[in-house]
């Protein structure tokens, strides 16, 4: 289990950050929603993950999950929602004023 | 003498007694509130008179509230404000010490003088400049006012995106380019920040500052490997907002390219940056943190004198005045965190007297930049506007920069960082003056080269000419304050010593924090 949340954190954000190094406005978008998937796996596995636990502390005790990191995790896909939105409309913005999708608005290189 | 009398009075008639203490604690919420409130409202409305009302009557409130919050502040108290009542480790707080008054009545005065000057037109070029504007001040409140990370963490996005807007606001294609890798790369440190924080977290089950900086020190030597590498993330994520090389590439192209009232306003989101920093280094992982004692001592000194070094020669290589002010902007962020960094309480008072000489004196010259682009408007009062505002930026006597920069290098310790301060600080004070007298010279005299470049963004001009005069007004304004600074420079240096003390005796502060009574 360990083994392959570490696993989809890794390949999540190696493949994003590749991704956010290209010169396209579109891969680096991809690329940002990659690592942000990647960031929420992670802070959830911050909390240590349980299976099958309620995150409540009960009265008779037992065991729990750890609600807080899935309540920040909400909040991180909400605001990573909205930037990503923002960024989009900022990327079609770009390509209507230069022309081109390069992050620098560069025109396109001859084919 | 009389002003003496009258705030002594003033005092003993806010001293905190059970009843005004609890109405301090429920006006903390209003810096967030205030302009959070007066936004959704100006979304609503459609009059360009009422949106505009609404800016900068929010703005003018908030240099009251905060001034008052810096008295109350100032009696040495934290005040504490527990969202929801929740008792204190469980609740989010918003917490107020002497250095969130002081940038909170920073932020306001800035504000406010950013917001009179986008009404000579800067605000025409959509609806919702307002919104995005109150927006911005009301993210950089609560990053000051954040008791917990997670609350720090959506306070700057609050702020960014905010900032977001109000940068690319205009839409000119410089304003895009710059935008679009100003967002990219506060994306990418946003994730970073969501990582440090969970790495905080992961060791010590609390992300309330207070107690984090309590459970930081008791960790044992494994764990707290884990809480220094999450820390470290979170002071890579503050450089990049205050803009410290080796993250600091940024800053000129997207403050040169936004409009001259955003650019001014944009003067206090270094500071949010620097603000971060210096709570984290004094607060979380200070000098009593166990395993990770003066974490960010080794790093910061020597990144802030090469933030330093690198806006003095930015300085020097432009030929944009905008591009000039932007990078002795971050000249001045290296300048007050070196001073920061050397760890005394007489360094720490100088860098915050310097921070808020410098802001000020930043979100003018920008304004002043922008007016001495303009070849129709009288030159000769944006001549002199010019020349008070380049005193005021590079620190010359006899305003306030001057002073802040001589305590900078009166509370050196006698020892090997000495003559490279010295060095620094003098040596970069001489190239931003050789830099700014060049400048100005091509502007005013048409002397030494061509002044403007092709490269330049499209200023947007104001409606009616008949205007221009009244776009003086505000850089005069922030100027004015600069002068006042001056006369009470000595009210200002000893309520900076004061929190220089408070902040290096964070012990007292975490223990009212936590020992915050009330709650369900």
């Amino acid at each position: 289990m360990n083994l392959l949340l570490a696993s989809a954190i890794a390949v999540l954000i190696g493949s994003g950050a590749y991704l956010v190094l290209r010169a396209r406005l579109f891969t680096v978008l991809l690329g940002l929603m990659l690592i942000g998937y990647g960031v929420n796996l992670f802070l959830l596995a911050m909390g240590r993950v349980r299976v099958l636990v309620p995150p409540i502390i009960r009265d008779a005790g037992g065991p729990y999950a750890d609600p807080l990191p899935q309540a920040l995790v909400l909040t991180a896909i909400v605001i990573g929602f909205g930037m990503t939105a923002f960024l989009l409309a900022l990327a079609v913005r770009s390509r209507a004023v230069f022309g081109s999708d390069h992050v620098d608005g560069l025109a396109d290189a001859p084919p | 003498m009389i002003a003496t009398a009258f705030s002594a009075e003033l005092l003993s008639r806010l001293a905190p007694t059970s009843g005004h203490d609890a109405f301090a604690r429920d006006l903390l919420v209003l810096p967030m509130l205030l302009p959070l409130a007066a936004a959704c409202l100006s979304v609503l409305s459609s009059s360009l008179l009422w949106r505009r009302t609404l800016m900068l009557g929010a703005t003018v409130l908030l240099v009251a509230v905060s001034g008052w919050l810096l008295l109350m502040a100032d009696l040495g108290h934290v005040l504490v404000y527990r969202l929801g009542n929740w008792p204190v480790p469980v609740a989010i707080v918003l917490s107020l010490d002497r250095l969130s008054a002081l940038l909170l009545l920073l932020t306001a005065v800035v504000a406010t003088g950013s917001a009179w000057a986008a009404l000579r037109g800067d605000d025409q070029h959509g609806p919702h400049f307002h919104a995005a504007f109150l927006l911005l001040i009301a993210g950089v409140n609560g990053a000051f006012l954040a008791g917990d990370l997670f609350n720090l963490f959506v306070s700057f996005e609050l702020l960014l995106i905010a900032s977001y807007g109000l940068l690319v606001f205009g839409a000119t294609p410089t304003r895009v380019r710059s935008g679009v890798h100003y967002v990219v790369l506060n994306l990418v440190g946003s994730s970073i920040f969501l990582v440090g924080i969970g790495m905080l977290y992961s060791v010590t089950g609390t992300l309330n500052l207070a107690e984090l900086a309590q459970r930081v020190a008791l960790l044992d030597a494994p764990s707290a490997a884990f809480a220094r590498s999450g820390a470290l993330l979170l002071f890579v994520v503050f450089a990049l907002k205050a803009a410290l090389v080796p993250f600091s590439f940024w800053l000129p192209a997207a403050y040169s390219a936004a409009s001259p009232p955003v650019a001014a306003l944009f003067a206090i989101l270094t500071k949010v940056g620097v603000y971060a920093i210096v709570r984290m280094h004094t607060f979380v992982v200070g000098t009593d943190a166990g395993h990770s004692a003066d974490l960010y001592g080794d790093w910061l000194w020597p990144m802030a004198l090469l933030t330093v070094g690198f806006g003095a020669l930015a300085a020097v290589g432009t030929r944009s005045v905008r591009r000039l002010q932007s990078a002795l902007l971050v000249m001045s962020v290296g300048t007050m965190l070196a001073s920061m960094a050397i760890g005394s309480e007489a360094g720490l008072a100088a860098g915050l007297f310097y921070l808020v000489h410098s802001t000020i004196a930043a979100a003018a010259m920008f304004l002043i930049a922008a007016l001495s682009e303009q070849r129709d408007t009288p030159r000769r009062w944006t001549g002199l506007l010019f020349f008070a505002g380049a005193v005021a930026v590079a620190g010359l006597p006899p305003l306030s920069g001057f002073l802040g920069k001589v305590l900078i290098l009166q509370a050196l310790p006698v020892d090997g960082r000495l003559p490279v301060m010295w060095t620094v600080v003098l040596g970069s004070s001489l190239l931003a003056v050789i830099a700014l007298s060049r400048r100005g010279a091509a502007l005013f005299w048409g002397a030494v080269e061509a002044p403007e470049t092709p490269t330049l963004p499209r200023i947007s001009e104001p409606r009616s000419a008949r205007r221009a005069p009244l776009s003086r007004v505000p850089p005069t304004a922030l100027l004015l304050v600069l002068v006042v600074l001056t006369v009470g420079a000595g009210t200002l240096s000893n309520y900076t010593h004061r929190t220089a003390q408070q902040l290096l005796a964070p012990g007292h502060i975490r223990s009212q924090i936590l020992n915050t009574p009330g709650g369900r």
